[in-house]
């Protein structure tokens, strides 16, 4: 196979470069990950000049080659590795016309690595209109690079582009800055040597970073340490020489090259007249709660029509397929396992794509950035950060997806404690559990007119939901202990009209990234629960079939509901029903039977399933999931021995706060493991929820009782 | 509100390295655009564009 050309993208955060991305390689993307570090990968195949491909690559943004959060030490764990398979022919470096002194400094720290470098200068006309002109010709000159000209909203100059990246990927640039900079050190020598690099900042960027790389040995590591004590080599101050350094060059090489006139001062910008309003210190809240608001109606009302409709073809395939193939073990695991499972993933596309439509929205638009902004300072006092709004807003939908997006937060204490609380806010899979206990426990009534009650019981989950994951976080800000420093130091990027094409794109990514993560354990999961509900110890599943029967023909029950019998006293012979009742005694002090026990097991593949299991224990038959049904049979269950109502008011409360707080989800506990590389966070999260969830259900139910 | 002053130097040498790469550099002119609604962060315009800063982040930074 002939290699391609490896394009890597790099640039300053809200430099256009997804936009650019999106552009060069259209719906030819694929999110793969790098080895041995948690960020997504985004590739994508371009065609530079038929037959010619290029594969594109899109790194996280960055502000420099001296990395702060997981997202942009993949861009230096990349760029010093030559044999890594990603390792880029060139690079495309994106700046921001009208920040070009700032976007400079991450160029002028990659033309050090003697990569052939493209410069794509974006957003020229934002520059003209703050009054900046640059002489590209000059600027080519100064920099000694090929630039290009683009427009990454509108695509224009991207043909350029691809042309000049067929051109460069020969030429090899020279090292311009590290000479001019005071940076030579003992260290870089030594360096250079051990590890048979030619490049002398190759060497230095070792040296400060050598802790967080990626293909250092231990051995290395402590080597590197040594030289670095032994030289004397203080990484701060090296660090802010060569910024300051490179600030000073970049200074001198725009001066003839730019002519700013800057015509609108900063504060006196369009934008600057929109912050006045969105971050105003009352009406900023308002509108960001008006927001949120409308972004959770969306979610629940405009979702539940397709949802709907993959809950109906998922129902309907397997009936179909029941119907055309002979009853047997394996077309069971195909329809109840297999099918099920899926449907259980199915089911949650329409409200994670809603809901990335509406954060990607308020990203692209810069909106989120003041989000951030206006909700630091409450944050912090829960020893969370501004940024951590996105991942708790996002778990309303799903934790998975929301838990991915903790990357970007710089401070580790802080990214821990978000990642830890983010399943504390409800998402979408209890909401059919909360919508079938809610029911059992309080009345539908209207209330003012417009509200009802059961709603406004959902509404007071959510809140308490939240409470749990904020209160929970301030109990971590006092347990765990971080040398590192907390900071909040961000850009806002001017208000711009978002652009249809890039929320598409995110939208397409988000649900990928669920179906594949979340997805695979749910289905793992879903059968492994089937095996677990079909078999049982010894002959148990059989003698408990032949019983029904005969209490099915003693009883005259039709057909139906004898299977449906079937089905119940299979379940409570299965190993699924004796594990069940195995914690009976552990559970019983929360009011929950045996049956609530298996309800709560399979839970785990999704707690949805909540449903289905309960459907099955009940013999309603699995099938038939109308919640009516379910909820009037769960009325009437009395209690064999005392005839009592088995769903108190106290029980249906206590299974509520259960389900509200008990950690439940595989995929959540398996995202987690894989964003903090160890089972240590997984392990403390869920015996911390579960506990959570025990206590708290143990309060209710004895209060209520 | 629109205070502004020239970066003298930084307190806090981590903090610095940050501020360095974001174009917060001495001898440039640093002006207050704006607060958050609780007063912090702050919103300060620095090397032509717009910075989010916290109160305590900001006061490591020395301003004639």
């Amino acid at each position: 196979m002939a290699t391609t050309t490896k394009i890597a993208l790099i640039g300053n955060p809200n430099c256009g470069k997804s936009s650019l991305f999106n552009h060069l390689t259209g719906l030819n993307q694929k999110i793969g990950n790098f080895p041995g570090v948690t960020v997504d990968k985004k590739m994508g195949q371009c065609i530079l000049v038929e037959p010619v491909n290029a594969e594109i690559i899109d790194l996280p943004g960055t502000y420099s080659l001296y990395p702060k959060s997981q997202d942009e030490k993949v861009v230096l764990d990349l760029l010093l590795q030559k044999n890594e398979s990603n390792y880029p022919d060139a690079i495309v470096v994106v700046v921001d016309a009208s920040n070009l002194n700032r976007n400079l400094l991450l160029f002028t720290q990659l033309k050090e690595l003697e990569i052939p470098l493209i410069l794509a200068l974006n957003m020229l006309d934002i520059a003209e209109n703050h009054g900046i002109k640059i002489n590209i010709e000059l600027l080519k000159k100064e920099l000694c690079v090929p630039i290009i000209g683009i427009n990454a909203r509108s695509g224009a100059g991207t043909d350029r582009l691809k042309a000049a990246m067929l051109n460069t990927t020969s030429k090899s640039t020279s090292v311009a800055y590290f000479e001019k900079l005071p940076l030579q050190h003992d260290v870089v020598n030594k360096i250079k040597s051990e590890f048979k690099l030619n490049n002398d900042y190759q060497a230095l960027l070792y040296a400060h970073h050598f802790a967080s790389l990626s293909f250092l040995t231990a051995d290395e590591k402590s080597k590197i340490e040594n030289w670095v004590v032994e030289t004397n080599f203080n990484s701060l101050s090296f660090q802010a020489k060569e910024t300051v350094g490179r600030y000073e060059i970049i200074n001198q090489q725009l001066k003839n090259a730019v002519v700013n006139n800057q015509n609108i001062k900063i504060k006196d910008r369009f934008s600057s007249k929109i912050d006045k309003i969105l971050t105003h210190s009352f009406g900023g809240y308002v509108i960001f709660f008006a927001l949120l608001f409308i972004i959770f109606q969306a979610v629940f009302a405009w979702a539940s029509v397709p949802m709907e409709w993959i809950d109906l073809g998922v129902s309907k395939l397997n009936s179909f397929i029941v119907s055309i193939l002979p009853a047997s073990p394996l077309v069971d695991l195909l329809t109840q396992g297999l099918i099920s499972g899926l449907g259980g993933i199915l089911i949650f596309i329409p409200q994670i794509a809603i809901l990335f439509a509406f954060i990607s929205l308020l990203e692209e638009s810069g909106y989120m950035a003041r989000v951030m902004f206006i909700m630091d300072k409450l944050m912090r006092k829960f020893g969370l950060n501004g940024k951590s709004v996105v991942p708790l807003i996002s778990g309303v939908a799903c934790a998975v997806p929301a838990i991915m997006a903790t990357r970007n937060i710089d401070n580790l204490k802080e990214r821990l404690i978000t990642l830890f609380v983010t399943p504390l806010m409800s998402c979408s899979a209890r909401i059919p559990v909360f919508t079938v206990l809610i029911a059992l426990l309080v009345p539908s009534k209207p209330i003012l007119g417009i509200f009802n009650l059961q709603g406004m019981a959902l509404m007071s989950l959510y809140f308490l939901g939240f409470l749990a994951a904020i209160g929970s976080a301030k109990v971590l800000q006092l347990i765990l202990k971080s040398k590192e420093k907390s900071y909040f130091i961000m850009e806002l990027p001017d208000y711009k009209i978002p652009r249809w094409k890039n929320v598409g794109y995110t939208i397409l990514e988000k649900v990928k990234a669920f179906v594949l993560e979340a997805g695979k354990i749910i289905i793992a999961i879903s059968v492994i629960l089937w095996v677990l509900a079909s078999y049982g110890p010894s002959n148990a599943v059989e003698k408990a079939i032949e019983k029904a029967k005969t209490q099915a023909i003693s009883t005259h029950l039709n057909t139906a509901e004898t299977e449906n019998l079937i089905a119940a006293y299979k379940l409570e012979a299965s190993y699924a029903g004796h594990f069940g009742k195995f914690i009976e005694p552990s559970i019983k002090p929360l009011g929950f039977d045996w049956k609530i026990g298996i309800a709560l097991i399979t839970s785990f593949a999704a707690r949805e399933v909540f449903i289905g299991t309960m459907s099955t224990i009940y013999s309603i038959g699995a099938d038939n999931e109308d919640e009516k049904t379910i909820i009037q049979r769960m009325r009437a269950e009395k209690n064999p021995e005392t005839n009592a109502i088995t769903y108190t008011p106290a029980l249906a409360a206590s299974l509520i706060i259960f389900y509200l707080f008990a950690m439940q989800c595989m995929s959540t506990l398996a995202v987690v493991y894989r964003e903090t590389k160890s089972w240590k966070w997984p392990v403390i999260q869920f015996v911390y929820m579960t506990g959570l969830a025990y206590v708290s259900s143990f309060l209710v139910y004895n209060l209520l009782k | 509100m629109g205070e502004k002053g020239i970066v003298k130097r930084f307190d806090d040498e981590e903090l610095s390295l940050k501020l360095l790469e974001m174009g917060c550099l001495p001898g440039y002119e640093i002006e207050l655009i704006g607060t958050a609604p609780l007063g912090d962060p702050i919103c300060v315009s620095v090397y032509g564009y717009k910075l989010a800063i916290r109160l305590k982040e900001a006061n490591t930074v020395w301003v004639v």
